[in-house]
């Protein structure tokens, strides 16, 4: 059993289990290992890709969901070697140390700009609230969505 | 090859905390390579490594020399400038998010005045850096920092001896500058690597070596941004979980129903079954091994095996049973008599507190990847202990330490919880019988299960105290949650401090601070009854006790910003000040809560935190350590705790086991006192010693209601 959809620009193939989780098959198959496992519930969104531009938690995700959409990983957001606006923000304000639930953060992140280009501070919490850092970077996280926001013109695809 | 002694004589030895109850035993360890090989590997260039304390001697230059040297006994760290003028740097520490790669990498480059991304750290590879007890106790900054700022000033000074001879030229008029040496006009430059070049120059040193004076620091100091931080924000860095080999499988463990269950039957046909599937059955261990984790999830389900449970202590009669299983009490402390202090009393009050379980959580949960090459082991894994790692497996595996080398690439947290080698040693026994690499990630329910919890504890707390605010007496008696921080910073003429260990239900270990934040809980949260019994101010009551001026400053700093005294708390509102001092950084936390009776929401609103950890090496990064030790602490402090009943944890999930939000965080106001004529301390711990009891001083103030139990509201307080 195998299904098509686009990664990164890409169409790519998954094999196995249409009821396996898209986590692995884009970590396992496709060697994209920046989206974590951190609860396998999705509880945590350290899983966090976009699909058609939506926040979406790969771990409970089958498969068979994910086909024929468009799905975007933590390594699809750099473009000609050039940092997305969310990635830059975050280095910018540190927001990371151990860095394990960064990608989900800068993914989530990025789905909410898409929904909302200018989020207040609680618009910011409320949409990230899905996501745990145990590291406690939260503060420099939603300083970071409030950058990338106050630097873009609208949300990446 | 004489093989060096274990590392019992140092100052970090007898740092060790009783409660860092995993870290049991000797570290041991064999040095595979003389210093000749070591040098062979590296090419040429030259080599400065450092010793620690009372056993360096000074060893000469010149490599080269024929014959065999003695290895030196105990070192800590070495550096390499190679013939290209690549700079590796070589430290048993690990990054675990602490950000210890770039502040060490900035103690480097501070000595080498050059950039510090032209430095590379190699940490935490057993093949490749010298024996580390391990990356705890806030022990890198104060030890391991000191450590590379001698041996890159050496390396410094020996550029300049180079270039100096070079030029015939006398040294003192000579820069040393970005990679290189500059001479007195700025005209002639040799980079370190021309310097360097055709030579084998090794040097040992111990404290002869000076490093550049605090006052004087132009990259230590300084917010130097995390080293490797594009890496992470782009998914490149490869955590142990995201690693691969080729052939490998995927491992997955199947557990026991119950801690300390035993295995009594096992159907594994179903699994057995499975295109590409093998069950492994190795004496107490249970697992498959399959070539993706899909499979792997389903050929474990598909096993049935028969565990045989007995009857364990349940969650809900924890603190009885810490009390009943309670051995004979150490003292730690005795000072004059209890007795007499408290017949000198105005005011007596007596009052236990408990803490419950906690799990360290970190996001990535255990992993490893095991595999073996003509009888050598080589394990790549999220450990704070890689040596220790390697003991263990050695131990296991009954071969010697120079067949296993431990690999930490930069880990997905560990806050004390990552000490031990259980993933390592499972993904490395099903690697032997597969007879092919294997990939072992702990499911997010095993790491709350099976790694070790934060202790749980019990604390009585017995004190007399005068009219006028000083206190008489103080008797203070921890059962099991440990030790550390369990003397305060009072002058205090009669006390007596005991700590009983007791049987515990759940593995415990070490947790950031280990026993500090319980003690600290019961010591700070009884002043304050205390304080408010005798209608004082907690600040001036803490003052009027305090010996330690540091204390007095960091409690002085933390109640100025968040205007302590200076405001009534809003209706519902509630401020609470608590100190603290641990791993020689003192620590303190103001807090405002607003509590709502009706819905029974507490919630923490602000959170004021002075902290003096000596002179500050990055500023901006340990200002996160502070406001993430704050958070993390909010999630003990308010509502984490391990459930279990019968020898299952009932709530081993994110669902079940709720940690701080981005809704649960408060607005966090950090103030530092840098001091630059102090030794600088590690950060990660102390900061998160004073929230607890400052919380719950809080809570007191809002609502009247003194809680004593940490977590202090799991289920909100109504009424």
């Amino acid at each position: 059993m195998a299904i098509e959809l686009t990664v990164n620009g890409s169409t790519r193939r998954l094999d196995g289990d249409p009821d396996s989780s898209l986590l692995t098959g884009i970590r396992e198959q496709l060697g994209l290992t920046g989206a974590k496992y951190g609860c396998g519930e999705g509880q945590c969104g350290a899983c966090t890709v976009l699909i058609d531009g939506r926040a979406t938690r790969s771990c409970i995700t089958p498969l068979s969901y994910a086909s024929g959409k468009r799905v975007t990983t933590i390594e699809g957001l750099e473009r000609n070697g050039r940092l997305h606006p969310m990635q830059e923000a975050f280095l910018e304000t540190g927001a990371m140390q151990c860095a394990y639930c960064t990608s989900g953060m800068i993914l989530s992140g990025v789905a909410l700009l898409n929904k909302n280009p200018n989020p207040s501070e609680a618009e910011i919490v409320r949409g990230m609230e899905g996501n745990v850092c145990r590291c406690g970077t939260h503060p420099r996280v939603v300083a970071a969505v409030r950058m990338a926001a106050s630097r873009s013109k609208g949300g990446a695809k | 090859m004489n093989k060096p002694k274990p590392l019992t004589s140092t100052a970090l030895e007898n740092e060790i905390e009783f409660e860092r109850y995993e870290l049991r035993g000797q570290p041991v360890y064999e040095f595979p390579l003389d210093r000749r090989d070591f040098f062979r590997g590296l090419g040429g260039g030259l080599l400065v490594i450092g010793l620690i304390g009372s056993v360096a001697a000074q060893e000469s230059g010149g490599g080269r020399r024929a014959g065999r040297e003695a290895m030196p006994k105990d070192m800590s760290s070495w550096l390499h400038i190679a013939e290209d003028g690549k700079i590796s740097v070589f430290t048993g520490k690990a990054e675990v998010g602490q950000n210890t790669r770039t502040s060490l990498t900035q103690a480097v480059a501070e000595e080498l005045r050059t950039p510090p991304d032209a430095i590379h750290l190699v940490m935490a590879d057993t093949d490749l850096v010298p024996y580390d007890a391990g990356t705890f106790g806030s022990l890198s900054t104060p030890q391991m920092a000191p450590q590379l700022h001698k041996v890159a000033a050496c390396a410094r000074e020996m550029l300049l001896d180079l270039a100096a001879k070079q030029w015939s030229v006398d040294r003192a008029s000579l820069t040393v500058r970005d990679a290189g040496v500059v001479d007195a006009g700025g005209k002639r430059r040799l980079s370190f690597g021309q310097l360097t070049h055709g030579q084998q120059l090794v040097q040992a040193i111990a404290d002869r070596a000076a490093p550049t004076p605090v006052a004087d620091w132009k990259i230590c100091g300084t917010s130097v941004a995390k080293v490797d931080g594009r890496d992470f924000v782009t998914g490149r860095h490869k955590y142990t979980s995201d690693m691969s080999a080729p052939g490998m499988l995927t491992a997955k463990v199947v557990r026991p129903a119950a801690f300390g269950a035993t295995l009594e039957s096992v159907d594994a046909k179903a699994a057995e079954a499975m295109p590409g599937v093998s069950v492994v059955r190795d004496g107490d261990l249970l697992a498959v091994a399959a070539k993706d984790s899909a499979t792997a999830t389903k050929a474990a389900a598909a096993i049935h095996a028969q565990w045989k449970i007995t009857p364990q202590t349940s969650s809900r009669e924890l603190f009885e049973h810490l009390k009943k299983t309670a051995k004979p009490a150490r003292t730690l402390h005795q000072a004059g008599s209890i007795d007499d202090g408290l017949a000198g009393a105005d005011l007596k009050l007596q009052q236990t507190y408990h803490v419950a379980y906690i799990a360290h959580v970190p996001l990535e949960p255990r992993a490893a990847l095991a595999e073996w090459t003509d009888g050598k082991l080589t394990v790549y894994t999220g450990t704070q202990r890689p040596f220790g790692v390697r003991s263990e497996l050695a131990q296991a595996f009954h071969i010697p330490e120079d067949r296993v080398r431990v690999i930490v690439p930069d880990t997905g947290a560990g806050y004390g919880g990552k000490h031990t080698g259980e993933a390592a040693v499972e993904a490395a026994r099903i690697a032997k019988a597969a007879g092919k690499p294997v990939k072992l990630v702990w499911t997010r329910e095993e790491e709350f299960t099976w790694a070790y919890a934060r202790p749980a504890g019990v604390i009585e707390v017995s004190s007399g105290v005068t009219n006028d605010g000083s206190v008489t007496a103080w008797q203070f008696h921890n059962y099991n949650s440990g030790t550390a921080g369990i003397r305060g910073q009072y002058a205090i003429p009669n006390e007596r401090i005991e700590m009983s260990a007791t049987d515990s239900p759940l593995r415990q270990g070490s947790y950031r601070a280990l026993a500090s934040t319980a003690n600290h809980f019961a010591r700070e949260s009884h002043l304050d009854e205390l304080a408010h019994a005798l209608k004082m101010d907690p600040v001036a009551f803490r003052n009027k006790n305090l010996k330690d001026d540091r204390q007095r400053d960091v409690i002085a700093a933390a109640a100025d910003k968040f205007g302590w005294g200076k405001s009534k708390p809003a209706p519902g509102h509630g401020f609470g000040i608590a100190g603290g001092f641990e791993k020689n950084g003192y620590v303190a936390s103001a807090v405002e809560v607003s509590v709502d009776r009706a819905t029974g929401k507490v919630k923490v609103v602000r959170v004021t935190t002075a902290f003096d950890c000596g002179a500050v090496v990055n500023p901006d990064h340990l200002r996160h350590q502070v406001e993430g030790a704050i958070i993390m602490g909010l999630g003990g402090a308010l509502f984490e705790s391990l459930e279990f009943d019968n020898g299952r944890l009932l709530n081993p999930h994110l669902r079940n086991y709720r940690v701080p939000r981005f809704s649960d965080i408060p607005v966090l106001e950090t103030v530092l006192i840098d001091r630059k004529n102090m030794p600088s301390a590690g950060a990660g711990e102390c900061p998160i010693v004073a929230l607890a009891p400052a919380i719950a001083n809080a809570i007191f103030s809002a609502s009247g209601v003194r809680l004593r139990s940490m977590p202090l509201v799991p289920d909100g307080l109504k009424g």
